[in-house]
């Protein structure tokens, strides 16, 4: 019986372990990194963006450490310096911009439209192989002495002043952003071309409308900054003249440029984890997602909002303030679609029957965070306000609310809800639901009284402070080490799930949608035929009868080999 | 996949990928890709048009300056050789698609020889411009006469005015170390043309390799779908030199 | 260890920021508490298993999409509305604001005041109630002028001039920051704003400003050298005044000269009794001190080092040190406003 984690689930036969799967297939180095499968490309994303994910954590620790004391700390200025530049580059361009769409987008889009790989398998497995050279070339960046220009490279001072390895970076970002780019086209290709007959839009899962819009913004939005950063690469390797002003250049068309991709960027980072909470909520509730033309409109909505939104970040450069009404205007707009979503996803708890798993337990961390992050940001888009806020540690907090507190338990949501896809096993329930807590009550540790130093004045980036800010740093400090041990947990039993877990079979979580009828883990080619798709999304209404009606866990309408519902004990 | 040749090309079994159910899945997705990929590539030499439309309005007489150094008649020459090579890709494409295999080489070819044209052309340009000591950074020099009208000593780059009041009272007013903005137009020149001629050289690479492969009857080529992805690239990089050369060379030309 | 929450609120924008924002933190407040309660409620009442009612599940209502699409939306155009008028009252500073020339390079910041001439360097001296504008500009990197106090800020740009205006409400000292990354110090480039009442403005303002103190802070030092070098330690370092007299506690003291005359001690007096020591001299004391001559050749003192000595001088006690009139008859207790 311990080996079955998860409650109701059907302990799968001996006869169905070994089946030959993507996993199995081959075993040799060769047929990794030569792949073309999108399952084991997403496996070595997933590597891949852990391992940086790592280096930006560990980034993270230093700067928490550092922060404790407001002068005379373990690291110099200029090694606190580099400490916020790495945890900044590494932890938005090599891994959230990734980490959902190369991870789950590759592996569970396709099978979510009923297709057998991606539209182009060879450009997906180049995308890989930038992400890891750039990646490779932002560590050779820190082994080298590392990069102090912060993750926006403001120029002059990353493009002239600077004496760190800011070319060096600015290679490995620019190779990832076309690692960014090759996602993006396939992934847009893929939808419009290979959705299983008779999936019509508005039959897909919401997580291929969140993946889409996705796309939309990692296509018109990375060369941008790509090209950008390029220019600043020029003017700092060849003395070209730019953006700086001693020869006529102009530091702010720098910044323009720079937060024309990187505002879009962030909505790269959202989009596709409230894309996963959907697909969570739906399944953890046995309710089709509430008003779902309005949510997967609106994912459509943030993807070109937030392209004219940019110089919201740029209120007190002293941008014409006709401009930065705009913008303001803007910026409330966007905050509709967003709202949108979450009442959407609240009002589908409504009259569902509540399965309170680990992913679900994310989601719903998700929700709230999400809230109090996107609420924050209103505080930002207002004009006066953010004239005070702007460049402190409110934004800071505000952005970790959105992009840890929201894509980050995306992310977790994620990689829990499609672990026994993936892997084929069951991770310990217990200790995935304590981690969950654990994230939750270290995260809001770490960065609310973050709110409360922005709203005093501290600066951000700043590594000596007035001592009157040191008990709210210190409390946030070590609201961060809880933070770190929530992350360690799962890192830990998710590895021991690979070897010990339980064998999950095709549908644990008795979940709708295509992914969720071939066996876990898939075979190479997915599907033996594809399917042809006759019936709505997230057709729950079979599955929520028959729970209510004294059912486990099943729906009885997707034919699996064999019949799912057990028998309660 | 057996590959057999068959008089009417239309029936002729094709190389269909494993994640496509057929071959028009296939083609459609191929369109659909090159297409998006060169919406990305719009936004790439889009913020360069950007910010040379910004520095151009703000540095309108030191461009001008600028600009009439640029060599308009091999910039004119370039311009007849890729528009003749798009011509010479579109009958490539139809010879393709009517499976004349000789015919698609010999397009194939000139085109590929106008692209080697127009490299060798921007060779003369670019060096011609750096004994000039044109090419952006330490090397810069700005010694062609101002025009007559324009008074030697007034600062062709803007720096921000200093409010009255102030001027004379601080110790610092901007200074540019330059009073010219020649460098910065060179900058964007050399970078958006270098940028133009890294595609043109990518092109010669992928319309070169797909000429080896029609040449060889490899499968992959069997369908006139790839080289028709070659050639949107192509026409890609063409239209961008369109954009570019008047823009650069052209406006404002006395 | 302190544990703050509020800042001071010393502009009058500070009290509208303030105003947008504690609305903005009761709107935070409403809706978080309102979707954590929508989130637990159902959660605890439809856990599966629960008896709740679960009959007619809808998945969609057109009327509640639009109630809150376009409720949250209006306030959103409420608040921006709000928010603006502030924000575009900062670009328009008043005809008669006072100017300050604020150049920012790594890593201090260089203040003038374009009315006295005044320099300072990482802090400003200004009157409460004055509308004050800072003209700002950077000589190198793209820096930012952050006065948290005064909910004020705009970035300090290289090659280009930005404004900024404000009118401190509140008289006091209150830290301002570098609000750019700049580079290895930017933690370091910042310093203090001292708003004054406009009596103790416009005295540190006949006095030089800055001058005075900082002078006193460096040249002191030098002083104290100086004080060595020429021997003027060899009689006036001793407490018992037996050679000549002590200078502790001399500063702004009153004392009876040689010929009955009662002075205080001030700038005036103690450069007289360097250079002219014999017209000074105070009752009591042989005339035993010799002149120094002013100039800038070998042995003479220059005015800067007389000045030095008079700040080592003050440096050694006294009374009305923050009194800077140059007069005899100076009497005035300093009021010390926002000073050091």
């Amino acid at each position: 019986m311990s080996s079955i984690s998860v409650p109701g689930a059907v302990p799968v036969p001996e006869s169905r372990k070994e089946r030959e799967n993507y996993l199995n297939i081959q075993h040799t180095v060769a047929s990794w990194l030569l792949t073309l499968d999108h399952k084991r490309i997403a496996i070595l994303y997933l590597l891949g963006i852990t391992f940086m994910f790592a280096i930006g954590g560990a980034a993270a620790a230093g700067i928490r450490i550092a922060l404790v004391r407001p002068h005379d700390t373990f690291f110099s200025n200029e090694v606190y310096n580099k400490l916020f530049s790495i945890h900044g580059i590494v932890m938005v361009f090599f891994f959230l911009v990734p980490s959902i769409p190369a991870v789950f987008g590759n592996f569970a889009l396709p099978l979510m439209i009923g297709a057998r790989d991606v539209a182009f398998p060879r450009l997906n497995l180049l995308s890989w192989y930038l992400y890891m050279t750039g990646s490779f070339l932002m560590l050779l960046a820190i082994i080298f002495g590392g990069v102090d220009t912060g993750w926006t490279f403001y120029t002059p001072y990353s493009s002239v002043y600077s004496d760190t390895n800011v070319s060096l970076v600015i290679f490995g970002v620019f190779i990832a952003g076309f690692s960014s780019i090759a996602t993006g086209v396939n992934f847009l290709v893929t939808i419009h071309k290979m959705r299983a007959p008779g999936m019509t839009w508005f039959r897909m899962p919401l997580f291929v409308w969140a993946m889409y819009a996705t796309s939309i913004i990692m296509i018109l939005g990375t060369p941008v900054v790509a090209i950008t950063l390029f220019l600043v690469a020029m003017e700092r390797i060849f003395g070209f003249c730019v953006f700086n002003p001693v020869c006529g250049g102009d530091p702010l068309l720098f910044e323009h440029l720079f937060w024309f991709y990187s505002h879009p960027a962030v909505y790269i980072m959202i989009l596709p984890s409230m894309g996963v909470v959907s697909e969570v909520i739906a399944c953890f509730s046995r309710k089709r997602i509430f008003g779902y033309e309005f949510v997967g409109f609106s994912s459509l909505a943030i993807a070109l909002l937030g392209f004219l939104v940019w110089g919201h970040h740029m209120f007190v450069t002293g941008e014409s303030m006709y401009s930065g009404m705009v913008f303001s205007l803007l910026s409330f707009l966007i905050a509709v679609p967003s709202a949108i979503k979450v009442f959407n996803w609240s009002a589908t708890l409504y009259k569902g029957n509540i399965w309170l798993s680990a992913p679900m337990i994310y989601a719903l961390g998700f929700i709230g965070l999400f809230t109090i992050g996107g609420l924050t940001g209103l505080y930002l888009a207002s004009l006066a306000v953010d004239v005070h806020l702007n460049m402190t540690y409110f934004v800071v907090a505000h952005f970790h609310y959105v992009m840890v507190g929201g894509a980050i338990f995306g992310f977790m949501a994620a990689l829990h809800f499609w672990w026994p896809k993936m892997t084929g096993r069951l991770y310990p329930e217990s200790w995935a639901k304590l981690a969950a807590l654990i994230m939750f009550i270290g995260f809001n540790l770490t960065f609310f009284p973050q709110f409360i130093l922005g709203y005093l004045g501290m600066p951000r980036r700043y590594h000596y402070y007035l001592p009157e800010y040191q008990a709210w740093n210190i409390l946030s400090s070590a609201g961060a080490s809880v933070l770190a041990v929530g992350y360690i947990i799962p890192f830990c039993y998710l590895l021991w799930s690979l070897f010990k877990g339980a064998p999950a079979g095709d549908n644990p979580w008795g979940a709708v949608g295509l992914e969720w009828t071939i066996s876990s883990p898939p075979p190479s080619h997915n599907y033996d035929e594809v399917p042809i798709v006759t019936w709505e999304a997230y057709d729950y209404e079979p599955v929520i009868q028959a729970e209510l009606a004294g059912a486990a866990v099943g729906h009885p309408l997707m034919t699996t080999e064999e019949p799912y519902i057990k028998e309660t004990e | 996949m057996s590959t057999v040749e068959l008089e009417h090309p239309t029936f002729a079994p094709q190389h269909v990928g494993h994640q496509f159910e057929e071959l028009d899945q296939q083609n459609d997705a191929y369109i659909v890709g090159i297409w998006i990929f060169l919406v990305t590539e719009i936004m790439f030499f889009g913020a360069l048009f950007l910010a040379l439309t910004i520095y151009r309005y703000n540095y309108a007489t030191a461009f001008e300056e600028a600009h009439n150094a640029l060599n308009w008649k091999l910039g004119m020459l370039n311009t007849f050789i890729l528009l003749t090579s798009s011509f010479f890709m579109a009958m490539a494409v139809r010879a393709k698609t009517l499976d004349h295999r000789s015919e698609t080489k010999m397009w194939l070819g000139l085109t590929l020889l106008c692209a080697f044209g127009f490299l060798t052309v921007k060779y003369f340009e670019y060096s011609a411009e750096i004994r000039e000591h044109h090419f952006p950074g330490p090397t810069f020099r700005w010694e062609a006469p101002s025009r007559a009208n324009v008074e030697a000593n007034t600062p062709l780059i803007q720096m921000s005015e200093a409010p009255k009041g102030i001027a004379g009272l601080g110790n610092y007013t901007p200074q540019p170390i330059e009073h010219h903005a020649h460098q910065l137009f060179f900058s964007l020149y050399f970078i958006m043309t270098g940028l133009h001629g890294l595609h043109v050289l990518v092109g010669i690479l992928v319309l070169g390799c797909l000429w080896v492969l029609i040449a060889v009857k490899h499968p992959a080529v069997e369908d006139y779908i790839p080289l028709e992805i070659g050639g949107i690239y192509w026409h890609f990089v063409d239209i961008v030199w369109i954009f570019l050369y008047p823009l650069v060379y052209l406006i404002g030309r006395q | 260890m302190e544990l703050p929450v509020i800042p001071p609120a010393a502009s009058t924008f500070a009290d509208e920021v303030d105003h947008i924002f504690y609305t903005l933190v009761g709107l935070t407040i409403f809706f978080t508490a309102l979707v954590f309660c929508l989130l637990i409620v159902f959660v605890v009442r439809y856990h599966r298993g629960s008896k709740a009612n679960r009959a007619n599940r809808s998945f969609g209502n057109l009327p509640m999409e639009l109630t809150w699409s376009i409720i949250p939306g209006i306030i959103g155009l409420v608040i921006f509305a709000w928010s603006a008028r502030p924000y575009a009252e900062a670009y328009n500073p008043p005809a008669d604001a006072q100017e300050i020339l604020v150049i920012g390079k790594r890593w201090m910041w260089h203040l003038q005041h374009a009315d006295s001439g005044i320099r300072e360097n990482n802090e400003l001296h200004i009157p409460v109630g004055k509308a004050i504008k800072l003209t700002m500009i950077s000589q190198d990197v793209i820096h930012g002028f952050y006065v948290p106090a005064f909910r004020v800020k705009r970035d300090c740009l290289p090659g280009y001039y930005n404004t900024v205006w404000f009118i401190p409400t509140k008289v006091g000292k209150y830290p301002f920051y570098c609000t750019e990354y700049c580079g290895t110090n930017h933690s370091k480039m910042g310093g203090f704003v001292y708003v004054m009442t406009p009596a103790d403005y416009l005295q540190w303002k006949e006095n030089g400003g800055n001058l005075e103190v900082a002078h006193r802070e460096i040249a002191a030092e030098r002083g104290y050298d100086l004080f060595n070098k020429y021997g003027c330690a060899n009689c006036h370092a001793s407490e018992d005044g037996v050679h000549g007299p002590t200078l502790n506690g001399l500063y702004g003291s009153k004392v009876v000269l040689q010929n009955g005359q009662t002075v205080t001690v001030d700038d005036n007096f103690i450069r007289q009794s360097i250079v002219n020591p014999d017209s000074v001299r105070v009752a009591g004391y042989p005339p035993l001190m010799q002149a120094y001559s002013v100039g800038d050749g070998p042995g003479q003192l220059s005015e800067e080092e007389i000045l030095e000595l008079i700040a080592y001088i003050k440096s050694l006690g006294g009374q009305n040190l923050r009194t800077l009139k140059t007069t005899s008859s100076s009497t005035q207790p300093s009021k010390g406003a926002g000073g050091k």
